[in-house]
């Protein structure tokens, strides 16, 4: 197993490599999706099931699905269309499914040997839950607090003003 | 717990995460790129985190990794909204031009 922690590794620092070095968002976001999935191996590797299913479902679901929502808000002009086309000539995707196919590739040799290994000492969601919401219930109830201002000051940055100006200001202000 | 991988394998690898994610914001100008680059850094603390708990097979390490993700949660959708506020206003996301705070 530690043979597959290396290879996950390796992914995970390509694809970060990857990240911080394309030029399109999307293509970042592809490779960005590929490194959380890949840290989500780790994760399991590790022995932490329940954050490798968290990282996989808030992290690569959740979180990366509102960075495409805001690329796809950003991105509405004449160089779309080329845009489009661009991606849609299939060598942008060799890099991400090469490195997917190795993730997944090592997810059918992981899971005969999960189940063959059912003893091992993980840490599961269990004690995770209990400790959770035994000892830590304020950082609960404080992440919980953090959320709702996250929520709400978002909703408040996101909407639009509508600039009012005196007529003799409104000279320059025609990109409003 | 997991004598099967070295920790301080983990520990490195989260280094060179953490390190590629300051590199992520200090060279790319967009703000988007550099809201990912935090990302990544964030990530990199959480795997820090899970491998400490994971060495000691306590469940403290993934008690604060939800914190963690919580956090990460809330951050990026603050950033983004600031995100398409500023392009609403400047119609632009590279921070040479969006240098109007500069002191």
């Amino acid at each position: 197993m530690e043979v597959g922690f290396y290879i996950t590794a390796g992914v995970t620092i390509i694809s970060t490599l990857l990240v911080i070095t394309r030029h399109n968002p999307v293509h970042a976001l592809l490779y960005l999706i590929i490194s959380l999935l890949s840290l989500a191996i780790i994760f399991f590797l590790l022995g932490a099931p329940f954050a490798a299913l968290l990282e996989v479902i808030i992290y690569a679901g959740a979180i990366m699905v509102l960075f495409i929502f805001v690329v796809m808000l950003l991105n509405l002009g004449q160089q779309t269309a080329q845009q489009e086309k661009a991606w849609l000539k299939g060598k942008v995707w060799i890099g991400p499914a090469i490195l997917s196919t190795i993730l997944f590739g090592q997810l059918f040799y992981l899971l005969p040997v999960a189940q063959m290994q059912a003893e091992m000492p993980a840490v599961d969601a269990k004690v995770v839950a209990i400790s959770l919401f035994k000892h830590y219930v304020i950082g609960v109830e404080m992440a919980a607090m953090l959320l709702m201002a996250g929520v709400v000051g978002a909703a408040h940055i996101g909407q639009h003003k509508k600039v009012v100006l005196h007529r003799f200001l409104r000279e320059g202000e025609e990109q409003l | 717990m997991n004598s099967l991988i070295p920790i301080d394998m983990v520990i490195l690898l989260a280094a060179i995460l953490f390190v590629m994610g300051i590199a992520g914001v200090v060279i790319r100008k967009n703000i988007i790129f550099m809201l990912l680059s935090v990302e990544i850094m964030l990530n990199a603390s959480a795997l820090a985190f899970i491998a400490a708990g994971a060495k000691w097979g306590q469940p403290e390490g993934q008690v604060m990794f939800i914190f963690i993700l919580v956090m990460a949660a809330a951050e990026v959708s603050i950033g983004l909204a600031l995100i398409l506020q500023i392009y609403h206003q400047h119609k632009s996301l590279d921070i040479d031009i969006l240098k109007e705070m500069k002191g």
